[in-house]
Parts: structure tokens; C-alpha cells; sequence
């Protein structure tokens, strides 16, 4: 028995090395080099790389939050030592056959080290194991295809199976249009998923981040039994540019901002990122007893 | 028909003479009592919905409106609908889901309409909960794509057990004046879209989006309409026997979307 175990011991202690060293290796590549500056989009000022690694990527002039990459917001979230990716290397063929996809999806898969715009991940946070479900608007921007579709669907069966709560960041520019319909159906797909997750009594919590548009926001997003979003995001179902072509008239300032939708009654609060932790906790905290009572 | 080519295919599904949802439903169902509003404040014409009934048993009927004239037109926005007319729809579900009737709907929009007022009330959660609710009925939801389906707002009343499918109509994740625009920067391009998009009925048949595609006569479901609602009723007819065989509806749609997609299981990166 004792070679047995000892075995076991060390491929797990393996595995978990592997994983660190994944997760370090993804923030890594993913996060803005220590030295330099860069502009803040929103106030133009320029901010050394130093100070935004210090504000988790906030402008400290204005108050801006730079989109950030998947690993690095679970970098932020959970507990040291806790993370585990589930379904890393899923992807999706080039169903439709549309032409100079596949060579895309490589450069967009050597520019980011990711397999597709969305990571799954159970882990930790205050002590309390969740479902996270991250999306990546570095990876085609942040689009649904089948791969997002189906990791998500996945988190949320996942989470639905072993009772545990699930949090899913939102950051998307729609659906993936070189995935077509394949695309609009994981709109179904996902949101059928989070039906049967919720009448099973489990809690979802859905934070909206710059940008969310299209069939993210149209399916999963807003399905949330709380809903979060950061400050000035981006969050819609028709883009503005195309909703400004309908009506051929300006936007009114802040129109589809976070704080517009939290106006609208869409959105229960918006979190700065320096407090999205806390409240995080705080909520599966609230929800300990409650869940799957069911 | 079978040698049109995809952007054909669009022009037909858009002629104006083509039956839209109120055609088929003066058609195929007799005692016809249209519901209309939210509860919530509106009534989108946009949406149609009616209690009816079909061979004689009560369904629930829904489906989008483009209107005939161009009054109607702009009462019905050109078919693309606002929040408040899918939350009637949702409305209209549940009283069907409560009162154990199928649902019946007809597709035929541009898309949900992408306005300030529509994103002001929540064009995406309204979306999102259509899906939802939908996915879940315990009743048979059949769905008939008629003529063009576009995107989220079309695909809010298509979560059906059965999806079917004129031959002439179109069903796409966005437009392809709008796809082309995205992709290329050039809307006149969008016949070049429509190509490669993959959106005419034999295309979704193939890939498994669609299970029944209806044929049209030549030349269109406009230049023979009572053959076009005969051939409905007939795939109707057939698709309800076979549903109500079905134990587990809501379970049995639930695997129909769950198997949207192939994926593959890769270790890299
Ligand atoms: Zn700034």
C-alpha cells in the first residue's frame, strides 16, 4: 500500500506544481510589463505599469478599469493555491467552413496563450469553493462561439452537479460571427443551462464587464440571480454604433454605461474592482445556507 | 428551386407579398382569440399572439409581425420587436405551459429592434429570459422559421422541440448587409456574406439547426401560398403526434440545444 500511496501523493503534488506554474506563467504573459507606461483610454493620462499592477489595472487619475485578461481577474479573486482549470484545451472546429477562420484562431491563440475567449476554473474565494467562468475579450473579442458556449454550459452542469455556487465574468462583443448560427444556438444552449441550474436552487452571480454586448448579453449574462457590474462598462444588446445608424441621432451621454443600466433596474450594484473580492464574499457568504435548499 | 443561389434566397424571403405570420395563422387555426400587452405597461404589435385552435385542440400561437401596408409596417417596426413584446410572449408561455397547450410560433424578423428606448428597457434581459423560460416548457414548442430569422430576436421564439423551415427562408446570427459590414467594412457586400454565411434552410439542415425544411413552389411561397400553408399544416400535424409521445419535453429540448456544436478535447496551449 505504502508505494501505492506515495505514488498517488507525488503525481498529485505533479499536477498541482503543472498548475501553479500554468496559472503564473498565463498572468504572466497576460499582464502589462512592470516597467513603462501606458495612456488611459478614458482621461488620457499616462500611467507607469508600476502603479496599475499597484490599482488591479485602474487608472488612478480617473478612475478607468483597463479590461484585463481571465487569468489574471482570478489572479485577483481566489485564494492562493486553490485554482484549477477545468476543460483548458477545449476548442471548436471551423464547422462552417469560413474561409481564413482557422488561421485566425492561431494568431489569436499564439497573441493571448489562450484556447478560446472563456476560462473555467473551481477555486476558492474566502475560503468558500465556487464556479468561476471567466471571458477573455483579448481572444476575439471576447466573442461566443461553440467553445465559449460550451465551456460555459459546462461550468454551469458543473456547478449545478456538485452543488457549488457560480460566478461568471462577462466581457463580449457578441457572437462569433465566423461560427454563425453554430453561435446564436450557444445562446440557447447556455441559457438553458442556467434555467436548470437555477430551478435546482443554485446561486449565480453575473458581473458585467467593459464591453458586454450582443448574444452574451442577450442570453447568460442577464440571467444572473444577482448582478454586478465594474464601473463604466459597456453593457448592451445592439452596439452603439448601429443603434446611432438607426436612429440617426447622438447618444446621450452615458447611454449603455453600467450606471445606465443600474438606472434602468438591471443592474443590483456596481462594484469598483478594488471592492469586487470583498463583495463576492460577502454575497456566497449571505447565500451559504440558502443554496440548493432545494 | 434547388439551384438559387443564398443571396436569392434572402430577396425572396424579404418580397413583401411573401404570407407572414397573420397569413398562416387566418390559414391553419380556427377560433382565433388574440392576447395582446405585457401587464408591464405596452402592447407590441411587433409580437402576434392568440389562443387558437388547431384541428380542433387549443394552442398557443405566437409570432413576429412585419405588417402588410406601410402603416402596419411602422406599427409592427418592421418586425422587429421591443422588450415589452417579448415579455408578452413570455407571458403568453407560461399561461399556455399553465393551461397545457402546445405553443405554435412563427419566425419572421429582422432582429430584435436596436433602439435607444428598447436597450433603455432591456432588449438583452428580455432576450435572455425569452431563451430561459422557453428551454424549460413542459408543453410541445414547435417552431416554423418563415421567412427571414434574424439573430436574437428571432432565435427568442425559436427554442422549440421541433424547428422547421421554409425553403426559401433564412435564419442567421446577424444580417448580411450587417455581417458584411463587420466583417469587411463594406455593407454592399452583403450578397458575398449571404454565401458564406450559411443561412439558407438545406444549409442549417445540414448542420443540424433545422429538422424539417418545407418546400416552396417555384418561384416562391408568395406565388402559391395555399400549397406553402397546406405543406405547414401537414408538418404540423405531423411533428404534434410525435411530440406528444414525447415524456420528457422539456428535457428532450434541453439535449436538442445542449448538442449545438461539436467541440474537440485538446491539451495545448
Ligand atoms: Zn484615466
Amino acid at each position: 500500500m505504502q508505494p501505492l500511496f506515495r505514488s498517488r501523493r507525488d503525481r498529485l503534488d505533479r499536477l498541482r506544481r503543472q498548475r501553479e506554474e500554468a496559472v503564473e506563467a498565463a498572468s504572466k504573459r497576460e499582464s502589462i510589463p512592470q516597467s513603462g507606461t501606458q495612456t488611459c483610454p478614458n482621461c488620457n493620462t499616462e500611467c507607469t505599469n508600476a502603479q496599475l499592477v499597484q490599482t488591479d489595472y485602474v487608472c488612478p487619475n480617473c478612475g478607468y478599469h483597463l479590461p484585463i485578461g481571465a487569468y489574471l481577474r482570478l489572479s485577483l479573486l481566489l485564494d492562493p493555491f486553490t485554482f484549477r482549470e477545468l476543460w483548458a484545451g477545449l476548442t471548436a472546429p471551423n464547422a462552417l467552413d469560413f474561409p481564413g477562420y482557422e488561421s485566425k484562431l492561431v494568431a489569436q491563440r499564439e497573441k493571448t496563450a489562450l484556447s478560446d475567449a472563456a476560462v473555467v476554473a473551481v477555486g476558492k474565494l474566502d475560503g468558500r469553493q465556487a464556479v468561476f467562468v471567466v471571458l477573455d475579450s483579448r481572444f476575439f473579442m471576447g466573442s461566443m462561439g461553440v467553445a465559449v458556449g460550451e465551456k460555459v454550459t459546462r461550468g454551469v452542469e458543473y456547478a449545478k452537479k456538485h452543488r457549488l455556487p457560480l460566478v461568471i465574468f462577462s466581457a463580449s462583443g457578441g457572437a462569433r460571427m465566423q461560427e454563425g448560427i453554430l453561435s446564436l444556438m450557444q445562446m440557447a444552449k447556455t441559457s438553458a443551462a442556467i434555467e436548470q441550474f437555477s430551478r435546482s436552487g443554485g446561486l449565480y452571480i453575473s458581473v458585467f464587464t467593459h464591453p458586454t454586448t450582443g448574444g452574451v448579453t442577450a442570453s447568460f449574462a442577464s440571467l444572473g440571480d444577482i448582478t454586478l457590474a465594474e464601473p463604466g462598462a459597456l453593457i448592451g444588446f445592439a452596439g452603439p454604433r448601429v443603434i446611432q445608424q438607426t436612429i440617426g441621432q447622438e447618444l446621450p451621454e452615458g447611454f449603455q454605461r453600467a450606471e445606465y443600466l443600474e438606472e434602468h433596474g438591471f443592474v443590483d450594484q456596481i462594484v469598483p474592482r478594488s471592492q469586487m473580492r470583498e463583495t463576492l464574499s460577502q454575497l456566497l457568504s449571505l447565500h451559504r445556507k440558502g443554496v440548493f435548499h432545494r | 428551386m434547388n439551384n438559387l443561389t443564398a443571396a436569392q434566397r434572402v430577396k425572396l424571403a424579404r418580397t413583401p407579398g411573401r404570407p407572414g405570420t397573420l397569413d398562416f395563422v387566418n390559414a391553419l387555426f380556427t377560433d382565433i382569440f388574440v392576447c395582446k400587452g405585457d401587464r408591464l405597461g405596452r402592447e407590441d404589435p411587433s409580437i402576434f399572439g392568440a389562443i387558437a385552435r388547431f384541428h380542433g385542440k387549443p394552442v398557443t400561437v405566437l409570432g413576429h409581425r412585419k405588417g402588410r401596408t406601410f402603416e402596419e409596417n411602422m406599427k409592427c417596426n418592421f418586425g422587429m420587436p421591443s422588450p415589452e413584446g417579448y415579455r408578452k410572449a413570455q407571458r403568453l408561455m407560461k399561461q399556455a405551459e399553465k393551461f397545457g397547450r402546445p405553443i405554435i410560433t412563427f419566425v419572421d424578423t429582422p432582429g430584435a429592434y436596436p433602439g435607444l428606448e428598447a436597450e433603455a428597457g432591456g432588449q438583452g434581459e428580455a432576450i435572455a429570459s425569452s431563451l430561459a423560460l422557453m428551454s424549460a416548457l413542459t408543453v410541445p414548442v414547435i417552431s416554423v422559421v418563415i421567412g427571414e430569422g434574424g439573430s436574437g430576436g428571432a432565435l427568442a421564439l425559436a427554442v422549440g422541440n421541433r424547428v422547421l423551415m421554409l425553403e426559401n427562408a433564412v435564419y442567421s446570427v446577424l444580417s448580411p448587409e450587417g455581417f458584411a459590414s463587420i466583417l469587411w467594412k463594406d455593407a454592399s457586400r452583403a450578397d458575398e456574406a449571404a454565401g458564406i454565411m450559411k443561412l439558407t434552410a438545406r444549409d442549417l439542415y445540414q448542420l443540424g439547426v433545422v429538422d424539417q425544411v418545407i418546400p416552396e413552389p417555384e418561384g416562391g411561397a408568395h406565388t402559391d401560398a395555399k400549397a406553402v400553408f397546406e405543406a405547414v399544416n401537414q408538418a404540423l400535424t405531423r411533428h404534434l403526434n410525435q411530440l406528444n409521445k414525447e415524456k420528457d419535453l422539456a428535457a428532450h429540448r434541453y439535449q436538442k440545444f445542449r448538442a449545438m456544436g461539436a467541440v474537440r478535447e485538446e491539451v495545448e496551449p
